[in-house]
């Protein structure tokens, strides 16, 4: 029951059933630093995620994103 | 979430304006308001030149694409910084530049630093002690110098700049907590020209948040270079943004409002006769006759000639 992320060269994992955003915010991203994509399609931040989806995080931040948290399963 | 114009599925929501779109009205909304931006701040017209200063990155290019759209006259002006150590950042930014601008049958202005001035940013910067080691300073310092050249010198109206929303409120809250009056007095989306040497500035894209330029770029297909410069790592405006966006995820809308009530404060009075880029209080560079505060050579001749009497000193 697991949805996978990525995020530039990193990755992470989070349960299935809960918002984009309540998983953003679960790894320490910030949601306004994101802009999530599933199956090459942007989508909002209150989508609830299913199992086996990944979510492509496309950083919209210049510079990069702030450091989140090193957090691989939550 | 559903689209607030077609009831459709929305792929973006700004909660700053309580507003969810679909891909479609998105498309719609941002040139809209890029336009509605223009005209409100008085920008420039249809019948303006317009210099548009294009990294290769998400903000400029969808920046002269909505400019390009909406009928208005932009040239490109790319700056070869010669950042090639690593990932080739330069050599591929100008590549999704140079293939934008062929796509869309606009003109590209290619300048490239080391063959202007004698040596790459990287370069440069182990030369002087300005950044202390760090490009960052003499990159900002040099790309100023040049954009300003070529408008002025090309005789457009008007030089524009993807600043979004994100960078107008990282420097905006950097400049604040220095107190920096100077710079406050000068922040805004519009920069008037001085005459003698300074071209108008204008930033149309500075009511937007940076995650809605990026979601232009990408429903709009625009290829853009994702790497950042290897040199952005650890830099003081990616903090702050960070910071603001911390606040953002608390409180929608506080970077904007921070922003516009600045605006509000600056014309009601406040920072008046602080800028100090003001007619009065500007020379002519005895080296390149750009305006400038200093009594005899502008800061870039003077970084630049000591990079070059280094490099002499060196070889």
């Amino acid at each position: 029951m697991t949805v996978r992320f990525t995020l530039r060269d990193q990755e992470y994992e989070v349960r299935a059933g809960m918002t984009v955003r309540h998983a953003l915010l679960k790894l320490g991203i910030q949601p306004e630093s994101v802009l999530p994509t599933l199956d090459g399609e942007l989508i909002t931040d209150d989508e609830i995620l299913q199992d086996d989806q990944h979510i492509h995080l496309v950083a919209v931040i210049s510079g990069g994103t702030i450091s989140p948290k090193q957090v691989t399963f939550q | 979430m559903k689209c607030r114009r077609c009831g459709g599925k929305a792929v973006i929501n700004m909660r700053q304006h309580k507003l969810a779109l679909c891909k479609e009205h998105f498309l719609i909304w941002f040139p809209e308001q890029t336009k509605r931006f223009i005209k409100k701040y008085h920008m420039f017209g249809y019948q303006d030149r317009i210099l548009v200063a294009v990294s290769g990155g998400k903000d400029s290019l969808a920046l002269w694409d909505v400019l390009h759209h909406l009928g208005y006259q932009a040239d490109g002006l790319y700056i070869g910084l010669g950042i090639n150590q690593g990932n080739g950042y330069s050599l591929k930014s100008q590549e999704f530049a140079e293939k934008f601008a062929i796509k869309n049958n606009l003109k590209l202005i290619v300048v490239d630093v080391a063959e202007i001035a004698g040596a790459t940013i990287p370069e440069a910067a182990v030369l002087t002690l300005r950044g202390k080691g760090k490009p960052c300073s003499i990159c900002g310092l040099t790309k100023r110098h040049i954009m300003n050249r070529v408008a002025y010198q090309g005789q457009y109206d008007v030089l524009v700049t993807g600043h979004n929303l994100d960078d107008e409120v990282a420097a905006l809250f950097g400049n604040t907590l220095n107190w920096a009056v100077g710079y406050l007095a000068r922040q805004g989306p519009v920069l008037e020209e001085v005459t003698g040497g300074l071209a108008r500035k204008a930033k149309p894209f500075f009511r937007f948040y940076e995650r809605e330029t990026a979601a232009y770029a990408l429903l709009q297909g625009i290829d853009y270079i994702y790497e950042e410069c290897p040199h952005s790592t650890g830099a003081k405006s990616i903090y702050y943004k960070g910071q603001l966006n911390q606040l953002e995820a608390d409180r929608p809308g506080a970077k904007l409002s921070f922003y516009l009530s600045f605006l509000r404060a600056k014309e009601s009075g406040l920072f008046a006769h602080q800028d100090p880029a003001t007619q009065a209080n500007l020379n002519s560079c005895q080296t390149c006759g750009q305006p400038t505060s200093a009594p005899e050579q502008c800061a870039f001749c003077r970084t630049w000639d000591r990079v070059r009497g280094r490099q002499t000193i060196t070889a």
